[in-house]
């Protein structure tokens, strides 16, 4: 008996949460946003959901097996990358670019930095980017929910630039239930929240990143506006504010581990998105302003490394 | 009650439920004692008898081999059969075997002391080094020592630390039901021992049983006060406690006399007072045995040097084939490689896993999900110091402060990687400590 002992050093417990039950909790998180984007833009939405994760994954194994490295596809962590991409990609496009921007995001961004964890800035955002700089035209043909595809314009067209909402504007209803022109899974503000909570409740994400992103976009649109609150509420619920600020501004690999550091890092965010909105010569300023301060957050863990418990009282004596 | 706690730390399952309500147990008397001459912090101690000589029940066996260094004594009367190297926690350890005789005679040096009021403060301390009491909740600090600090340290309140934060362990639980009386007087004898005004039990919340059964005898006591304190792993680590009960940081690399506190074990607490009123030396403890392996969880109390086997015989055997066999709690206890070693002063639990539970989980690449900094009762960064440690980067790694880790394990425990962050931890301070020594 004694020679099949195990002797390991401590601890002896762990807890059940593991890489994959978090990517399984984001994914789960993303499914009312999924679904939506299903119900709103109907057969189109649905192939580009499944060829972006697919292309994700496949792409994935492939690079790994090409490398010889262990496969890790089982870790959920390139399906949330497809899912997430698919959810920031208009109904319109055509097929190839889910695959396009797939293998990108999976390749590119995150396996030639050194795979899950090394990725400096998130895959799908850094993808979304690549392909509305590639293919802008594809990238910015909002549709109309619906079968027909009639084009449209995003909700943010009718305030970025503008200190005022104008007239011809889609409702706060259809806003906060994505009832809406824009990216498949960006335009239900409400279901991207519903799935924020589930993170927050799961202790996937903290309320920390997306609740102080969202606040100084609130808090800047306010300012700029003149205390508009339906301005301020129009630059809250419409473009990708909600998915970026719940679902890509927390990515691990990209944003700071301090405690503090996770504070500048989303005041950053909401201020370079509020710029660039504002100011900007694009009415979106979200990923940018997120794949920015991705850049940064090397240099700000390094100072918001946290005090060490006894350190300071050490100073003083 | 107000509810007193720290920052940080983890909750991880209690599985107590196993031993809780059970009363301590008298183990069998073993017929061979292995017992270890290094079973604490410091030089190991020096044997001062032979093979062949016969000894007795409570008769030293070994003397302190320094100051900062414990007194050894026999637990069974009988003859030295050996005196060599044989298996213990940490690999191979010098110990004298003693072959019981079975009578259990004790040495006439061992006297009960009727009145306990008239001891002063030196001979308090004296007679706490020469029972060879060491810190019982598993870290074996000889307590003569952490109760003789520098003439400039006033030490002004002694902490007991009741916690038991650990999973399994119910020793102290159940210490603290059954011997309240003996603790708490206990206590102020280590408070006049270093000459300190209060005394404060911190018990976790998760034993109320416990804490009302303390109240209770404590209100008899002006100086002393029982606190509860919230259930949360590393509660009892020496520093933890300290912040939770009487707000106060040991400042880094420092010790907690340095803010005027001692902190002891409850167990140490009752056997300074019974060493003091019965003369009987450090012999026996409590010790828990459970585990999901282990056919009849048990709290026993056993005789320094009765083998791990000797014991799981008294629990009924193995009732499904044990994969790990652990000495102390699940999160800073040590895996052994073999049954064959004997219980020592420190030994506050036996641990029998399963596969199940034994087996651990492969680890991953690092995903940066800040948990090991958000668990950390010392707020360092594990992911850094354990991935520079890996690297053999330990210049950089020493940036990160290793040496203030005071290895709870939290860290490794909410990983989702299943990274080993303690364990490199542990080889950047081994690093960072040999540089210095040079």
């Amino acid at each position: 008996m004694s020679n099949r002992l195990i002797v390991s050093p401590s601890p002896h417990l762990r807890e059940n949460t593991t890489t994959k039950t978090i990517m399984f909790d984001v994914a789960i998180a993303l499914v009312p946003a999924s679904i939506a984007s299903i119900f709103f833009f109907k057969t189109p939405a649905a192939m580009i959901l499944l060829i972006s994760i697919i292309s994700a994954v496949l792409a994935e194994y492939v690079v790994q097996k090409i490398r010889k490295q262990p496969i890790t596809i089982s870790d959920g962590s390139a399906f949330v990358t497809g899912q997430l991409l698919a959810l920031n990609l208009p109904a319109s496009v055509p097929l190839w670019i889910p695959v396009i921007g797939s293998v990108f995001a999976i390749v590119v961004v995150k396996q030639m930095f050194g795979g899950i964890g090394q990725n400096f800035m998130n895959p799908a955002l850094a993808a979304r980017i690549m392909l509305t700089i590639s293919y802008t035209d594809r990238m910015t043909q909002w549709v109309e929910p619906g079968v027909d595809a009639v084009s449209t314009a995003t909700p943010l067209t009718f305030a970025s630039d503008f200190t005022s909402v104008q007239s011809g504007a889609p409702s706060f209803v259809d806003l906060a239930i994505g009832n809406i022109g824009g990216s498949m899974g960006e335009t239900s503000a409400i279901l991207l929240i519903i799935g924020g909570i589930y993170l927050i409740y799961r202790g996937v994400i903290s309320v920390k990143i997306p609740g102080l992103f969202i606040l100084t976009v609130a808090v800047a649109t306010l300012l700029y506006s003149g205390f508009d609150i339906e301005y301020m509420l129009y630059h809250l619920l419409s473009g990708s504010l909600m998915i970026g600020a719940i679902y890509m501004a927390t990515d691990y690999a990209s944003s700071p581990v301090t405690p503090r550091g996770k504070i500048y890092f989303a005041v950053g965010c909401g201020l370079l998105t509020s710029v660039i909105r504002l100011f900007g010569a694009y009415a979106e300023g979200v990923g940018f302003a997120i794949l920015l301060m991705n850049t940064t957050v090397p240099l700000i863990d390094r100072y918001t490394a946290p005090k060490v418990f006894g350190e300071v009282e050490k100073q003083n004596a | 009650m107000k509810v007193f706690s720290f920052k940080g730390g983890i909750h991880p399952p209690e599985f107590k439920e196993y031993t809780a309500h059970l009363e301590i147990e008298k183990a069998k008397d073993p017929k061979v004692v292995i017992i270890p001459l290094q079973q604490h912090i410091g030089a190991p101690a020096e044997a001062v008898v032979e093979v062949g000589d016969l000894v007795k029940v409570g008769q030293m066996i070994a003397k302190p081999g320094g100051f900062v260094s414990a007194a050894i004594h026999a637990s069974v009367s009988g003859k030295i059969s050996e005196i060599g190297m044989k298996p213990g926690t940490n690999g191979e350890i010098l110990c004298a075997v003693i072959e019981s005789d079975g009578k259990n005679e004790v040495d006439d040096s061992i006297q009960p002391r009727s009145d306990l009021s008239n001891l002063s403060k030196k001979e308090i301390v004296s007679e706490i080094e020469k029972a060879g009491i060491v810190g019982m909740g598993g870290a074996s600090f000889p307590t003569h020592v952490k109760l003789s600090p520098p003439d400039d340290k006033k030490i002004d309140t002694v902490i007991l630390n009741g916690a038991e934060c650990e999973p399994f362990l119910t020793c102290d639980h159940r210490l603290m039901l059954e011997k309240p009386e003996e603790i708490i007087k206990g206590l102020e004898l280590i408070m006049r021992g270093v000459g300190a005004e209060k005394g404060i039990i911190g018990i976790e919340t998760n034993k109320p049983d416990a804490l009302e059964v303390m109240f209770e005898k404590a209100s008899n006591y002006k100086s002393i006060e029982v606190v509860g304190v919230e259930t949360k792993y590393p509660q009892g680590a020496e520093k933890q406690l300290i912040q939770a009960c009487l707000d106060r940081v040991v400042p880094s690399g420092g010790l907690p006399m340095d803010v005027g506190v001692v902190v002891n074990n409850v167990g140490t607490s009752y056997q300074v007072y019974e060493s003091l009123s019965t003369g009987m030396p450090l012999i026996e403890r409590v010790v828990t045995l459970s585990g999901s392996a282990l056919a009849e969880p048990k709290n026993m109390s056993v005789k320094i040097g009765t083998s791990v086997n000797d014991l799981l015989e008294q629990c009924g055997g193995l009732k499904e084939e044990v994969r790990k066999v652990i000495m102390g709690g699940p999160m800073c206890g040590q895996a052994v490689s073999s049954t064959e070693i004997p219980i020592m002063k420190g030994s506050s639990g036996v641990l029998f896993f399963n596969e199940e539970d034994g087996d651990l989980p492969e680890a991953s690449n690092c995903i940066r999900c800040a948990s090991c900094i958000h668990v950390c009762p010392v707020y360092l960064q594990p992911l850094h110091i354990s991935a520079y440690a890996e690297k053999n980067q330990f210049d950089i790694a020493e940036r990160y402060r290793p040496m203030d880790c005071i290895e709870c394990g939290s860290c490794s425990f909410v990983c989702p990687a299943k990274i080993q962050l303690l364990q490199g931890i542990k080889i950047a301070k081994n690093e960072v400590q040999k540089k210095k020594n040079k």
